[in-house]
């Protein structure tokens, strides 16, 4: 029993990461067919010295940090007065915020902003975008934040003031300290969920604000192709690597 | 002062005096009030109505940072990320480093803790901890200490050994201390007064003594210890004689069938049951005879030595 | 102190506004409204947006996006449900087990996507190993088929699923398993009746948590489902875009949020606990 029971699971392993693995591999055939025709950099190459994936990876890249900024602060701030005294509003918004599908998302910040831009004369473009992202990342800082806080004795913080802290000293001291990991965390999947957001961001982004998801998918739609091939794996092992780095800075 | 909570009032108008230097235990069960009663003192709660005086100047309206008062929590909330050190110099933040200094090591020798400066609280033991928690609260030299069941959390034999620490700190600190349990040997063994509280009300205040030999209310009396209650008069078990053969001359007495003898080592425990059907506990010391399980006895006792309350329902 | 904390709260609660209640609210303004001659939205006000929406062909999309949804969660609780067991059980060596299956999730969900574009074409890796076994001699018309709508959701979804359940199951006490078998059931019927019924917590809780996202999966089917296999949010995305029919796109939008705040209130009603 425990040996089919492995076995399975092997199975399923192989079957969540062998997709990602043929695609890294064929990102290395010299062919652009599915025969293996021998090893080749020639796609990656062409995928780093593309004009317009560079410029795009650099608008994802800039908003990213934006938004993880952002969100990462609004949102720790907000579980952490959440975590004080509950809020049935902001509880109740962040579970809307948190099921509401990525389309719905999307389309109801494009009509928003068009109505908004219609009286001050804006366009859509790079903080359109970025404003997109917080709003749908804040509920997932909230979330990770708050599991942290949950970890931590109310107790402390009055420990603090009992013993001449104010407020704000007991935050600064005690509290933030004990968040740090929490934060991190929280800012390294915010910055996951907007470097790799399709769509909402082709729904807001304005024309010089293409982002890398965009380029790739206009690129996918067109057909299969071993450029494609590359930035995927590019990406892919990128995001990857960060998520490691993360998790070893959260278990030192 | 009193206190409601979502409309349930947890503290009922209650009233307390607090001598100076002095060892006072709010003694109670769970739920009677006696932890939000300390809240409201250290200032994490804000009384509804009432006012709270520390030496004549009322205190109520202000933070519990701006209050000299300094508590130890029943966990100890010791600063995960900070050493023992770290810990107990933290309510001196405003003072010059050579007096930071002396008075951090001043208390670190007076809860014996010498050489475990550098320790962070998960390195040490639970004695150890709360060892920390009173350093770091008797540092910055509050007028009174409050302390939240600090024995609760350790083992026996810990326990009966912080319990003399505890005393003799309160006795060279001269700090008055403010003790909250719901362990009445505890209370009885460490207070000079004693405040039973009940459902968010104050039920008798009084020296140890008083409390446990005096008890003016029914529920005080059975809360210091286990009492026999018979036709309306309550009797202790350690006041409760047994023989065999008549009692002696204006004592009161009945007459009850053994049916359980513990030997506890030093005591005898005696239970036994009258004619009537109730059942009665005696505790004597071994050397005064042994009975065995359904022997006939006579159950004698003083008439000093009854309780009674006829204002109380029984 | 509680001016702090609504100080706190103020940048979150302004984000929350701002950015997710009014656009919501605009959405509605607009659900009511005509659609203009060139796209975009004018008055009169009117349901007839919302009358649409009953239409068989509408109907249809719904019931496919219901259908999909449904089918993947089940999947998802049936390949899942024996690997959270496997992790449940694997002693030391959990937390890494656990990491390879939130690992590829962490990769950008357009990029692992694409990856079964790449796998079910006609010229594709899948149909070159099979034809080059001699399985088969023509390829497979795997891609732009509901099947790899489906096989795109599962693949999306599936730590949704493990993780609940591998919680729900790392708690249980095994010596209920040993007690059953105690009793005299066999492995497979103490399965049956304690494992499942005790695990029932994580099924729920994955269910939802695959369910509610595939309702409104977007990206799957546009890129795995082409033309044939239309959901809920290929229909909005179309409104949107190509056909510029704001006002019934948002009325379709609506619906779905209608559908699935329905589903969250049952949950949170019957968990008693809300997710944050």
């Amino acid at each position: 029993m425990r040996r089919m029971l492995a076995l399975y699971a092997a199975g399923v392993y192989l079957f969540l990461h062998l997709p990602l693995a043929i695609l890294a591999a064929f990102s290395f055939n010299a062919s652009r067919f599915t025969v293996w025709e021998g090893f080749s950099l020639k796609w990656h190459r062409a995928a780093l010295s593309d004009r317009q994936l560079i410029e795009a990876a650099a608008n994802s890249l800039v908003i990213g940090l934006a938004a993880t900024a952002i969100a990462t602060a609004a949102g720790t701030l907000g579980a952490y007065a959440l975590w004080k005294r509950r809020s049935r509003w902001m509880t109740a918004a962040l579970h809307i915020s948190l099921v509401t599908p990525e389309i719905v998302t999307g389309i109801s910040l494009l009509a928003f902003y068009q109505w908004v831009f219609r009286f001050w004369g804006l366009r859509l473009g790079m903080h359109t975008v970025i404003g997109a992202h917080v709003a749908f990342c804040l509920v997932f800082v909230v979330l990770v934040v708050m599991a942290r806080l949950r970890t931590l004795d109310p107790a402390l913080e009055e420990a603090a003031m009992d013993l001449g802290a104010s407020e704000w000293r007991a935050f600064r001291e005690v509290t933030l300290p004990w968040l740090w990991p929490g934060i991190t965390a929280a800012a390294l999947l915010a910055f996951t969920l907007s470097f790799d957001d399709y769509v909402v961001t082709s729904l807001v982004a304005g024309v010089d604000s293409e982002t890398l998801p965009m380029v790739i998918y206009a690129m996918a739609k067109r057909g299969v192709s071993p450029v494609v091939n590359a930035v995927s794996t590019l990406i892919a092992t990128g995001l990857g690597v960060l998520i490691l780095v993360s998790e070893r800075l959260r278990s030192a | 002062m009193s206190k409601a909570f979502g409309g349930s009032r947890v503290v009922e108008e209650v009233s307390l005096e607090i001598p100076r230097g002095s060892f006072f235990s709010l003694l109670g069960p769970s739920g009677c009030g006696k932890t939000t009663t300390l809240r409201l003192v250290a200032g994490f709660e804000r009384p509804d109505a009432g006012e709270i005086r520390l030496n004549g100047a009322p205190i109520a309206h202000l933070k519990p940072y701006e209050r000299n008062v300094s508590t130890v929590f029943q966990n100890y909330a010791l600063f995960p990320h900070l050493t023992v050190r770290g810990n107990i110099e933290f309510g001196l933040k405003h003072k010059p480093a050579a007096e930071r200094m002396r008075r951090v090591r001043e208390a670190i020798e007076m809860v014996r803790l010498e050489g475990k400066e550098e320790r962070k609280p998960a390195e040490i033991s639970g004695g150890e901890r709360q060892r920390v928690a009173l350093a770091r609260s008797l540092v910055v030299e509050p007028e009174v200490l409050l302390l939240d069941e600090p024995l609760a959390a350790l083992d026996p034999a810990l326990r009966k050994q912080m319990r003399a620490e505890l005393k003799d700190l309160q006795r060279r600190s001269g700090i008055s201390f403010l003790f909250v349990t719901h362990d009445q040997e505890e209370a009885l063994a460490l207070s000079d007064t004693i405040a039973v509280m009940n459902g968010g009300r104050i039920e008798q205040t009084g020296a140890p003594e008083e409390i446990y030999l005096r008890p003016r209310t029914r529920f005080v009396a059975n809360f210091m210890g286990a009492m026999n209650w018979i036709d309306g008069a309550g009797v202790r078990p350690e006041a409760m004689r047994v023989m065999r053969g008549p009692a002696p001359s204006g004592a009161r007495w009945a007459q009850a069938e053994v049916t359980a003898a513990s030997f506890l080592g030093n005591l005898i425990h005696l239970e036994a049951r009258l004619p009537d059907g109730a059942c009665v506990t005696a505790e004597m010391s071994r050397l005064d005879g042994s009975f065995a399980p359904g022997e006939r006895v006579t159950l004698w006792w003083s008439e000093q030595d009854e309780l009674r309350f006829p204002d109380e329902l029984p | 102190m509680r001016t702090i904390r609504n100080i706190f709260l103020a940048p979150s609660a302004l984000v929350m506004l701002l950015l997710v209640a009014a656009p919501m609210a605009i959405v509605l303004y607009y659900s009511l409204l005509t659609r203009g001659v060139y796209g975009g939205v004018e008055w009169p006000l009117t349901l007839e947006n919302w009358r649409r929406l009953a239409d068989p062909l509408y109907l249809h999309i719904l019931a496919r996006t219901a259908a999909l949804a449904a089918a993947a969660t089940a999947l998802c609780l049936v390949l899942g449900f024996p690997l959270a067991l496997f992790i449940s059980r694997a002693g030391p060596r959990k937390n890494l087990y656990l990491y390879l299956v939130i690992l590829p999730f962490w990769t950008s969900f357009l990029v692992r996507t694409y990856a079964w574009m790449f796998l079910l074409r006609e010229t594709g890796v899948i149909n070159a190993a099979l034809m080059g076994l001699g399985l088969i001699r023509e390829p497979l018309g795997m891609l732009y088929t509901p099947g790899a709508v489906l096989v795109g959701l599962v693949y999306g979804h599936l730590p949704f699923m493990v993780l609940p359940l591998y919680a729900a199951l790392e708690r249980m006490d095994r010596s209920l398993l040993e007690a059953a078998a105690d009793l005299g059931a066999r492995p497979w019927q103490a399965a049956l009746r304690v494992l499942v019924p005790l695990a029932a917590p994580g099924i729920r809780a994955g269910s939802v948590l695959v369910f509610i996202p595939c309702l409104g999966a977007y990206l799957t089917p546009d890129l795995l489902g082409g033309s044939k296999t239309v959901m809920a949010g290929n229909l909005i995305q179309n409104q949107f875009t190509q056909a510029r029919d704001w006002p019934f796109g948002s009325a379709a939008a609506l619906a779905l949020m209608a559908i699935i705040l329905t589903l969250l209130v049952a949950w949170v009603r019957r968990e008693k606990e809300p997710l944050l």
